[in-house]
């Protein structure tokens, strides 16, 4: 957190791959200033093709959202409401007596890592796996496209890379820098993040350590801050969780994600029940008529 | 995106701040901004649309058509009608090779395709399906191998008998493998994170199936082989499609499946029910066999692009998603 220098958990070196302690991100948007350092930092180390520009026309985010070629996202979103305890001017558009709130807030998007992931369990190769710290990473060698995955997320992370991209064809997303916690440096995106809005630690630590988060921000006016982190679902939880300020849906989170293999059990009672049931009416159609 | 409109607003805007040196009224509202007035972020997707290609719907159609043959060939075998088991267990394997032509081709990677069989994994509906396909090859190629030798009686004797025997095993494999082919398609869209399928995830499966089975009746009839076993099959079939018909007309989820009732992939989701359902139920019930089998052979196609159409209408429109989390 803040003003813990070179004491601070983004910035130390560490064991966890080798300790098979479980990690995390935690992202505060309120601490956010929207310097995209991050999506520059994670697109450099993990040489993420460009994957064109856009100008979008919504607030200063050109990147749009997560996808194949791009695995962090700082979203900008502009709400009419008051953030905290912000004074309301009286020069904003549209009311002039000073009723007429506004906030921005900048959060980074990233992959959830979730408890129970969509991806990983749909990926019929085994490309998808989830390592020792607990990450899910998608081992690019053995992933063949099949985009199963990617109707899996119920996020909407993970995507397709398409043609003429570098690596084109295979399924790509956030690979939580697996290959530098091997050598126990911290994420990209953490160890640039300048004011530590994203924090990179020990899952354990980061849950107690939003939570309080919440608490504070609340105690100074911020009635809306909340944590988003659904485990009251079938995801069971995510590793890389988020603080957030009114509702996910704003942030294109969903409110109540599910993990799609809730829905095999009933699925497949029809499958069968549709085969035995074909094959009753064929035999039966062959033997009385 | 600036328009004629936008442009002479923000003029006056700029008039009205010179002259007040403030501005009161209202101001422009560009595509998305300030203040977004579209749901979600920007309106942008919740969850990805499919990247799957017209090979997917094709396939679907396929490996029902094919899937749903060699059940129609087992019956055919047991009760003696060999000229139908030989046909139907043709299609069953054109279609074995034709369908991972069609999931190669679709593939990001098609040179990888053999990771496919690298793992077996019962929770991914798609490795199951990889499963399925290579047990139906392995079973109708053969069978069908072992079917024309013994109708041709090229070898006497022990051999002769050997190979009726085979046959009637290979085609029995084939068929529990290809009912499980039919089907599984519908578990695979069924249990995804997209609104428009994941609600419907017990119909997809009832409704690929049935599809399937009367397009392998369809076929044959159309072939010539019209007998009353496979018309029998062609009215089960057009009367269950009905059903469904109507199953999908009553279980209705709003916003959050609105992508099978409105838009172009509703129409064609309704447009293939229709000629799968009623259509043929009427056209049967007054002898005009080959004008049904084309209208569920017709309906059928046009459902399975229907409702890939409709996956990816729906993953699109982040209010479906919201919508179906919100009960």
């Amino acid at each position: 957190m803040i003003g813990e220098g070179t004491h601070s958990t983004n910035q130390r070196r560490h064991t966890y791959v080798r300790d098979n302690v479980e990690v995390g991100f935690f992202t505060d948007p309120t601490v956010c200033i929207g310097c995209k350092a991050c999506e520059v930092a994670c697109k450099e180390w993990n040489h993420v093709p460009d994957d064109g520009f856009v100008w979008s026309g919504n607030s200063y985010d050109n990147t749009g959202h997560l996808g194949a070629s791009t695995w962090r996202h700082v979203m900008l979103v502009e709400q009419d409401r008051q953030k905290g305890g912000q004074i309301v001017g009286s020069h904003s558009l549209g009311n002039a007596n000073g009723e007429d709130p506004f906030r921005w807030i900048f959060l980074s998007d990233v992959c959830k890592h979730c408890e129970e992931a969509g991806c990983l369990e749909a990926c019929p190769t085994g490309a998808i796996v989830r390592t020792e710290v607990g990450s899910i990473l998608v081992q690019n060698d053995v992933c063949n496209g099949c985009g199963y995955c990617v109707v899996s997320c119920p996020f909407g992370v993970i995507d397709r890379r398409p043609q003429p991209l570098p690596d084109a064809g295979g399924a790509f997303k956030c690979t939580f820098c697996y290959d530098r916690q091997k050598s126990g440096l911290t994420p990209a995106c953490a160890k640039v993040c300048p004011t530590e809005s994203i924090v990179f630690g020990r899952l354990d630590d980061l849950r107690a350590r939003a939570t309080q988060r919440v608490h504070q921000l609340r105690e100074h006016g911020y009635a809306d801050a909340e944590l988003y982190d659904p485990t009251e679902t079938s995801v069971r939880g995510t590793h890389a969780f988020f603080l957030i300020l009114g509702d996910p849906e704003a942030y294109g989170l969903p409110p109540k994600p599910q993990i799609p293999t809730i829905h095999l059990k009933a699925a497949w009672a029809a499958a069968f029940a549709t085969a035995i049931g074909a094959l009753i009416v064929t035999l039966c159609a062959f033997a009385f008529l | 995106m600036p328009t004629q409109m936008n442009e002479s607003r923000i003029d006056q805007l700029r008039e009205d701040a010179w002259a007040k040196s403030g501005v009161t009224g209202r101001g422009v509202d560009v595509a998305g901004g300030p203040i977004p007035r579209k749901p979600g972020y920007y309106g942008h997707p919740v969850v990805r649309p499919p990247v799957w290609m017209w090979e997917i719907p094709i396939y679907f159609f396929v490996g029902g058509l094919g899937g749903m043959s060699t059940v129609i060939a087992l019956g055919a075998v047991l009760f003696h009608h060999f000229d139908i088991a030989r046909m139907a267990m043709w299609f069953a394997a054109v279609a074995s090779v034709l369908s991972p032509i069609l999931l190669i081709l679709d593939l990001g990677r098609p040179h990888l395709f053999i990771n496919m069989l690298r793992v077996f994994k019962p929770q991914s509906a798609m490795s199951m399906g990889a499963w399925i396909l290579a047990g139906f090859g392995m079973c109708v190629v053969p069978g069908l191998i072992a079917l024309e030798l013994h109708t041709f009686h090229l070898f006497a004797g022990a051999i002769e008998q050997i190979l009726g025997v085979a046959a009637e095993i290979l085609i029995f494999g084939s068929a529990i493998f290809g009912m499980l082919l039919a089907t599984y398609t519908g578990v695979l869209i069924g249990a995804t994170a997209i609104p428009a399928w994941f609600l419907h995830h017990k119909l997809l499966p009832i409704h690929f199936g049935t599809a399937g089975l009367g397009s392998a009746a369809a076929l044959l009839e159309l072939l010539g082989h019209r007998i009353p076993p496979l018309n029998a099959i062609g009215i089960f079939a057009a009367a269950f499609e009905t059903v469904l018909l109507i199953w999908l007309s009553v279980d209705k989820h709003g916003v959050a499946d609105r992508a099978i009732h409105e838009h172009g992939s509703g129409w064609l989701i309704r447009i293939g029910e229709v000629f799968t359902g009623p259509i043929p139920l009427v056209l049967r019930s007054f002898g005009a066999i080959p004008l049904a089998a084309i209208s569920f052979l017709l309906g059928a196609l046009f459902s399975r692009f229907g409702w890939i159409a409709a996956g990816k209408i729906s993953s699109r429109d982040p209010e479906s998603v919201f919508a179906s989390q919100k009960s």
